[in-house]
């Protein structure tokens, strides 16, 4: 089995992505396409709000699968500046988009994505 | 103890399923995703290898007195080649295990399917108390020598048809008949576990690979589907739903009393449950329909207000419904369809409404 793990953004050990966007400090995350297969079909996911203070390395939210619940965890450490509400009413697109439309929430952060994996440590890792 | 392999585990791997360990054995959770597994079933048919299952046979002259003893339904009811669904009870009229009778077409012997790694405890069960009893019973665990799919759908009647040496389309539901299945001898009745039409075919072990591939063109479908096919239709998982250990109930709490034959000759449970049915259930088994997001799970609580009333045994977003849906035990008096309630998910409570915990009644002529 393969997976999709693009080089455009940046890993962590725990199967979430993060990508720098147009704004200044502002990084996108969501779970890799490693992390959606193990999944399965996925039901349901608990987001943060916007406003909300992440920290690196702690649970943000949680996605359930049909037979799994799963936390997951910030890369980085900032604060919430866009939740992606379609996934609330069609969490699926996790499954069918992972990378792009499948994204979580959008952070604002100072500390960069540079500590993490690359795509091709990630590759290593999964 | 090592996990044990179906017949089928290489067959299964080299489809790419997706294996769990279920009751000690390694079987295949899914093969293309739960819920594309899920649909099939519903809309059309899917197969499922099921030979984790567990097979007694008993037979000698005093058969059905042990059988009547030991489960709660009567077999006297069985003509040959008929079926029918009982629980196995311990005297405190609590559910070890649940089980289908059948009384074989061809022979004067009965053969019950306990789950998934029960069958040495119940054939043990049988014996001891055949001994106690005095009775003229052979028991025969035949576990290691059968194997078990199920076709289970719309189509699978029709599938099976154009398979069998003999028709099985007049085959009523819970009866059984002997054929051949492209070529290969087996048992096909008419049971199954996930609310749709269907059968399940015994074989002979060594004759897995003919009778799987026979079916190449249905949908596999593995354990995963399998629960959520089951629970929509409120058929209890034993082990999770009821368990002696951990979830001990008795069948007038798990809405089964309708297995619960309290007419006829003395079984183990039955003074228990008599004096249950006189005195009234103070829990009892329920649906529940969540009215906000959230997939309820295995324990979590189920309040009215500040006050705990019971609790989740088996949740999760229905595929055909589209909603969280849950199986729990609640205090009888909030048991009621209608009735609402609570949910507690991570700390967060969740509106919930009691209903028939037949989600769907796809089998609507089925007791």
């Amino acid at each position: 089995m393969t997976f999709e793990i693009p080089d455009d953004r940046r890993y962590a050990e725990s199967h979430e992505w993060a990508k720098k966007t147009d704004a200044e400090g502002v990084v996108r995350i969501g779970i890799t396409d490693f992390a959606q297969d193990e999944l399965g079909d996925i039901v349901f996911a608990e987001l943060p709000e916007v406003g909300d203070e992440l920290s690196e390395g702690d649970e943000f939210g949680v996605i359930e699968s049909i037979k799994a619940v799963s936390d997951i965890y910030s890369p980085v450490t900032g604060t919430v500046e866009d939740v992606n509400g379609e996934i609330i009413d069609q969490p699926e697109l996790i499954n069918d988009d992972p990378h792009e439309s499948g994204w979580l929430v959008a952070v604002e952060t100072e500390s960069g994505i540079d500590h993490l994996l690359t795509a091709s440590e990630y590759e290593e890792h999964i | 103890m090592p996990l044990r392999k179906p017949p089928l585990y290489q067959a299964h791997l080299d489809a790419g399923a997706e294996f769990t360990d279920f009751g000690g054995w390694e079987m295949p959770v899914k093969f293309d995703g739960i819920s594309t597994e899920h649909a099939a079933v519903r809309n059309s048919a899917g197969i499922f290898d099921v030979s984790h299952m567990s097979e007694v046979e008993i037979s000698g002259a005093d058969g059905a007195e042990l059988m009547n003893r030991l489960t709660s339904n009567d077999v006297r009811e069985l003509g040959g080649g008929d079926a029918q669904y009982a629980c196995i009870l311990n005297e405190d009229g609590v559910i070890i295990d649940d089980t289908v009778v059948y009384r074989y077409p061809d022979k004067e012997a009965y053969l019950f399917v306990p789950n998934a790694g029960h069958g040495t405890q119940m054939a043990d069960r049988w014996s001891e108390h055949a001994h106690r009893l005095g009775l003229q019973v052979s028991v025969e665990n035949r576990t290691e020598e059968l194997g078990l799919v199920a076709v289970q759908g719309p189509d699978a009647i029709e599938i099976v048809d154009n398979r069998s040496a003999d028709s099985i389309t007049s085959l009523g539901r819970f009866s059984m008949v002997r054929t051949t299945v492209d070529g290969v001898d087996c048992l096909v009745a008419r049971t199954g576990y996930t609310g749709e039409d269907g059968v399940e075919i015994f074989f002979d072990v060594d004759d897995s690979k003919p009778m799987w591939d026979a079916f190449g063109n249905v949908q596999r479908c593995g354990l995963g589907s399998r629960d959520t096919l089951r629970l929509e239709a409120g058929l209890l998982l034993s082990g999770q739903d009821f368990d002696p250990e951990t979830e001990p109930r008795t069948p007038l709490e798990a809405k089964l009393g309708f297995v619960v034959d309290l007419s006829k000759p003395s079984f183990i449970g039955q003074d228990a449950l008599e004096a249950l049915e006189e005195d009234g259930v103070d829990e009892a088994l329920v649906g529940l329909h969540l009215n906000e997001r959230g997939i309820p799970r295995n324990g979590y609580e189920v309040t009215f207000g500040d006050e705990s009333i019971g609790h989740v045994t088996s949740g999760t977003m229905s595929p055909t419904l589209s909603e969280p849906i849950a199986l729990a035990y609640v205090d009888a008096d909030k048991a009621e369809e209608g009735q609402s309630v609570e949910v507690t998910i991570r700390d967060n409570s969740i509106p919930a409404t009691v209903v028939d915990h037949r989600f769907l009644n796809t089998l609507s002529d089925d007791e």
